[in-house]
């Protein structure tokens, strides 16, 4: 009892107190079943039948309000008792209706309707209530109630029939919300795709829903409900496309809304056709094809969108693969061939036209044509391929033959709708002989273009089986060869190595047999010049990407190397660089495939040790200088040698390893080729430059083996590479010895062992810094730099102590804009060593962590410095905040802004320059904070457009170009005084310099002009 | 463009284009001052677009670089356009359209002549004596409705 007479006062308080939160209180009570819905039925007894509509209105909104928290736990019995009340005041006075509505919509997402219920809640919906009368959140309501409904009682839904289509019109009609629609959508589409019977309704529910097509909707600026047009859009679609008993509506629509003049409904349009063309068939199609036609082929001819384009090319194509789909029967034409001709008949002639503008359209309508299905493909290439062929062989202009050719390549090239399936034919059989004759009569012309068009076609040609017989593929290998040692131009040899590479993948013998051996005679002939070389070595590269290739192209480029090395054939060193870049990109391979891996290691590897060894003694007994000996192309052969050995398999790793480091520490060459070395060459000692920079093929050997590979003699060998790097005087030497160290400390597993070695390193660095001699504080500066950076990359405890020495020495008068510059190498990705590539430990992230433990000392460090110093600092920030990626800078950038509109006015070009490229990326996409910078930003950035230097000039006026796209209501206020700014560099004597300021001024006059942005 | 209105010439003659001029090591020499030249010039003009076409003006062979003449000492400029039919009606905004791009873009001490190649236009003398007189031109920008549609051909296009 006490219970009721609880009930009771809060029943009380909500009706007659109108204190609504007693709702909440009540619905805990009944879920906690300290009280039933009876009772509380019972205790609302009076309000409910009370004679005053607004006391009736907070009974049933009571009662609502706890059924929506309640009613999962209701019985069949309770709802059906309920539901015939609601029912029932369904026809109550209009202030009760909300309330109704909210119960009702708590009830049908109860799991025990009773059977029937379904059928008279909707009739009693339908009959007593006009929707589009109530306000927005009881229509929200209504829709809610069907979608649940329809979720748990579809047959008794479907048992009312054309009736139920018929109410859902009838509540739909005239909508205006976007989120009832939504909603709305949701039910039309599950009418359309469960099989409802639509009756004679059809073009009723048509109607009601495509009154909103195309959707014209645009959010309001801060919309909370972050509705979509997308959305809108999508879901209409689905419902309209969704039943073909819509297309004797949707289509005459489609073509009507075409004609219009605002370019989203053309597009929104054409991608409605384009879904139809998945569920219709041809039987709807067909009345309507000729029309379709006529205004895709308008569309796609005359406009100056891309979007139409492509949206009306999948257009056209969802048409003919639905043609295509059709099944033929005996007594009926083939629609297909009919409307293909059709397409044929408008687009033909056009491509007999090769100068005119509509000769790419039409060619991109019967492309997209072609492509939709095998069929299609067929008809088309029957009725064009012929034509282009002719065509081309009675043209003599070079323009008209490569838009012929260009034309051609588009309908070679089959889209993976129509693919031949297996056991089919390429479409272009027929045609092979005289697609492969045009080819190569175009790769003979002179002119670029067509040669260039040609490779493109031919790889096309090459990638389908059965259309190159094998004298054709000779044939071929043999004009890109020839275009190889003839063509100076280098857009056509870009193109005849990409060609070479695609081919060299499927046809290996034809290249083993006819281009090696030619562009081998020709790179060593020493006859020809460095540019027909260098094109050579470049395809050397690309075709080598099978094992098979590898074996033959790989000994070429040794060959070369080793002729450089004796002098014979006059190679540059940049030629010779240029051999190792081309090595490299063959060694990139061995990822993929073991042997090549295994070639690498057996081969190439001991042949270029032993010939940069041999480089050296000879340079150091001789006094002879050989290429090899060159720092440029060490640090080019380093790359082949890393990348090959990071690709190693364990076994082989170990054994590389411990080559290396035996040859290294103890001077054993027994591994090495034409095994003429004095023994015990002591690698490793301060010697001459020649011999001692040398470590860097130790450090490219041994720093990119994987981690689990155990370096044979690790302490000896890192004993050793610290006192190089402290004592050796050459500079690329103890740079490399540095790194080496570094690279090997960032892979060895922590323990005792390492913090020994960082102990002793660190002691020395110390010791070393303390000196007076400028060298060894450079050496040691390094060191420091490269340790740093392999403890940072592993997230090692001491890092932070290191790192803190280098922002000290930011302030040291003699290395401070070195320690700057070090910053750099710390945050960038280094190209030889300590990379992912080379299986260094990195972690993510590394940058953004360093980034927020000491971006704070940095700008303390930078206030507390004095005038003179502060360059060095910046210059730091400038690397550090240059590297980070640009969302961390996006984030950062409120913080660091004064200080860098601080560097911009430094006089440091080397800094202008770096927070320039750092600044203009971010000005894309402008954060809040720059807001209230912008005077500041504005009158650096155009001081700078004067500046001495030619690269910050550039810099800075790119940046005054990205400032245009900001928010027009920003930056208009600057539009005089920029134009005005930006009149001086208009006459700047250096081009480059002129045509970044044009590009800017022409943005800045476009801003807040009519037509413009 | 609108899907029912006709174009004057649906379906010109389209012409190569020119590739982006090559960089030589003067160019990136500070100390090496570069004059403006023909194709400096042509480089300012060839991109604009065709009123009508999704094309450039070079593309339809309207501008091209031997009708293009600079003196940088003199600070001079003249330019010939072809319009691709004698009857088009876009003379007019063609040639204003390669005045605005050249005013803006080049520094004022240059003396900007744009007119139409001889013999290639019906109304040649009438489009010339337009452009050339300086308060037509300033005139015809003060109206937004001309200045929006110069705009739109000078706008790089991004569609």
């Amino acid at each position: 009892m006490a219970d009721n007479s609880v009930l009771l006062g809060l029943v009380e308080e909500f009706v007659s107190g109108q204190v609504d939160s007693k709702a909440a209180e009540t619905a805990t009570g009944v879920k906690t079943g300290q009280f039933t819905i009876l009772q509380l039925v019972e205790a609302l007894g009076l309000s409910l039948s009370s004679s005053q509509h607004q006391t009736r209105g907070r009974g049933v909104q009571l009662l609502s309000e706890v059924l929506q928290e309640s009613y999962s736990s209701l019985s069949e019995r309770e709802v059906e008792v309920l539901l015939a009340f609601y029912e029932n005041r369904l026809k109550d006075h209009y202030v009760i209706i909300p309330h109704v509505l909210q119960g009702l919509k708590a009830l049908t997402k109860c799991s025990v309707l009773p059977p029937g219920s379904a059928v008279s809640i909707l009739k009693s919906i339908f009959q007593d209530i006009h929707v589009q009368s109530l306000m927005l959140a009881e229509r929200s309501c209504v829709y809610n109630i069907l979608i649940s409904l329809m979720e748990s009682k579809e047959e008794e839904l479907k048992g009312l029939g054309a009736d139920f289509i018929f109410g859902f019109v009838q509540s739909v009609d005239g909508e205006r919300d976007p989120r009832n629609l939504l909603l709305a959508f949701q039910v039309a589409r599950n009418i359309i795709q469960r099989g409802y019977d639509l009756g004679k309704f059809v073009e009723e529910l048509f109607e009601v829903m495509s009154c909103y097509f195309p959707i014209d909707f645009s959010p309001p600026p801060s919309d909370p409900r972050g509705i979509t047009r997308e959305e809108l859009v999508l879901s209409l679609r689905a419902v309209l496309t969704g039943t073909s008993q819509f297309a004797e509506f949707l289509l005459p629509l489609i073509i009507e809304k075409l004609d219009s003049d605002i370019q989203s409904a053309k597009v929104d349009s054409l991608q409605t056709l384009a879904a139809c063309g998945l569920t219709y068939s041809h039987k709807e199609l067909a009345e309507f094809l000729p029309g379709l036609w006529s205004s895709i082929r308008r569309e796609v001819s005359q406009t100056a969108s891309e979007r139409v384009e492509t949206a009306g090319l999948s257009a056209l194509s969802a048409l003919v693969s639905c043609l295509s789909r059709s099944v033929l029967t005996s007594d009926s034409e083939d629609v297909l061939q009919v409307f293909l001709s059709l397409v044929l008949k408008d687009c033909q002639h056009h491509l007999c036209e090769p100068d005119l503008k509509l000769v790419w359209p039409s060619a991109k309508l019967l492309q997209a044509a072609a492509g939709a299905s095998y069929r299609a493909s067929l008809i088309v290439s029957a009725a064009i391929i012929p034509s282009l062929l002719e065509q081309y062989n009675n043209r003599t202009q070079c323009a008209q033959r490569r838009t012929l050719l260009e034309v051609l390549q588009g309908f070679v090239q089959p889209t993976a709708l129509s693919r031949p399936a297996d056991g089919e034919d390429s479409v272009l059989v027929a045609f092979q002989q005289s697609l492969c004759g045009v080819v190569f009569s175009a790769l003979t012309e002179s002119s670029a273009g067509l040669q260039i068009t040609g490779t493109r076609v031919l790889t096309a040609l090459g990638q389908q089986p059965g259309l190159m017989s094998q004298p054709d593929v000779e044939k071929a290998v043999d004009h890109l060869t020839r275009l190889i040692l003839e063509e100076d131009d280098p857009k056509v040899s870009l193109a005849v190595v990409e060609c070479s590479g695609s081919l060299a993948h499927l046809h290996p013998k034809a290249f083993i047999s006819r281009m090696i051996p030619r562009l081998k005679e020709e790179i060593l002939s020493g006859q020809s010049d460095a540019a027909v070389r260098q094109r050579c070595v470049t395809v050397l590269a690309s075709v080598s990407s099978l094992s098979s290739v590898v074996q033959e192209s790989a000994p070429v480029l040794l060959q070369v190397l080793a002729s450089a090395h004796t002098g014979s054939c006059g190679f540059s060193v940049e030629e010779v660089a240029a051999v190792c870049i081309s090595l490299q990109k063959i060694a990139a391979h061995a990822r993929d495939s073991e042997e090549i891996g295994r070639f690498f290691h057996d081969i190439i590897i001991p042949h270029l040790l032993g010939l940069c060894l041999q480089a050296a003694l000879q340079s150091r007994d001789a006094g002879h200088s050989s290429p090899l000996t060159d720092e440029a192309v060490l640090s080019a052969v380093v790359p082949v040698m890393s990348t090959a050995c990071a690709a190693l398999q364990s076994e082989s790793a170990s054994r590389m390893a411990a080559q290396a480091v035996s040859l290294f520490l103890d001077g054993d060459v027994s591994f090495l080729p034409e095994n003429a070395f004095p023994s015990k060459i002591q690698l490793l000692q301060i010697q001459s430059p020649a011999l001692s920079q040398l470590v860097c093929l130790l450090m490219a050997c041994v720093c990119s083996l994987p981690c689990s590979v155990e370096i044979p003699e690790i302490d000896r060998l890192l004993l050793q590479l610290e006192d190089l790097s402290c004592t050796c005087p050459h500079l690329f030497s103890y740079t490399c010895a540095a790194k080496c160290f570094a690279g090997l400390l960032n892979k060895r597993p922590a323990g005792e062992a390492l913090d020994a070695v960082l102990e002793r390193v660190m002691k020395r660095i110390s010791v070393e810094l303390e000196n007076s001699s400028s060298v060894q504080r450079t050496r040691a500066l390094t060191l420091l730099l490269w340790v740093s950076k392999a403890l940072l990359l592993r997230y090692h405890p001491l890092s932070t102590a290191l790192t803190d020495q280098l922002f000290a020495l930011l302030s040291d008068p003699a290395l401070g804009s070195q320690a700057a510059d070090g910053f750099g190498v710390l945050m960038s990705d280094s190209q030889d060593v300590l990379n992912r590539g080379c299986h260094a430990d990195v972690r993510i992230m590394y940058r953004q962590r360093f980034f927020a433990e000491n971006s704070a000392k940095l700008v303390e460090g930078f206030n507390s410095a004095e005038q003179e110093k502060k360059s060095c600092y910046l210059k730091a920030l400038s690397h550090i905040v240059s590297n980070l990626p640009r969302q961390v800078q996006l984030t950062e950038l409120p913080a660091l802004l004064p200080l860098l509109l601080e560097a911009l006015a430094c006089v440091d070009q080397a800094v202008q320059l770096s927070t320039l490229s750092c600044l203009q990326p971010v000005l894309l996409e402008p954060p809040e904070a720059l807001r209230n910078q912008l005077e500041a930003l504005f009158s650096r950035l155009l001081a700078l457009t004067t500046s001495p230097a030619m690269k910050v000039r550039i810099a800075s006026l790119q940046c005054v170009h990205a400032l245009s796209r900001l928010p027009e209501h920003m930056i208009l206020p600057f539009r005089a005084r920029v134009l005005k700014a930006l009149a001086v560099p208009l006459d700047d004597k250096k081009r480059l310099v002129r045509k970044e300021a044009v590009a800017a001024r022409a943005e800045w006059f476009l801003l807040g002009s009519p037509g413009g942005r | 463009m609108s899907g029912g209105t006709r174009l004057e010439n649906a379906n010109p003659l389209i012409f190569e284009r020119s590739g982006e001029r090559l960089l030589t090591v003067a160019d990136e020499d500070e100390d090496v001052a570069d004059p403006i030249d023909d194709r400096e010039i042509f480089d300012l003009i060839r991109s604009i677009n065709d009123p009508e076409h999704p094309l450039s003006l070079e593309e339809l062979n309207v501008v091209e670089q031997m009708r293009v003449n600079v003196n940088d000492e003199e600070s001079t400029v003249s330019v010939e356009f072809t319009p691709t039919i004698p009857h088009c009606s876009m003379a007019t905004l063609i040639g204003l359209s390669l005045k605005v791009k050249l005013l803006r873009s080049l520094p004022d001490r240059f003396k900007i002549d744009v007119h139409i190649t001889p013999g290639t236009h019906a109304s040649e003398d009438a489009v010339n004596k337009q452009l050339a007189d300086k308060e037509r031109v300033a005139a015809a920008l003060e109206n937004s409705q001309l200045l929006e549609v110069v705009n739109q051909c000078l706008s790089t296009r991004s569609m």
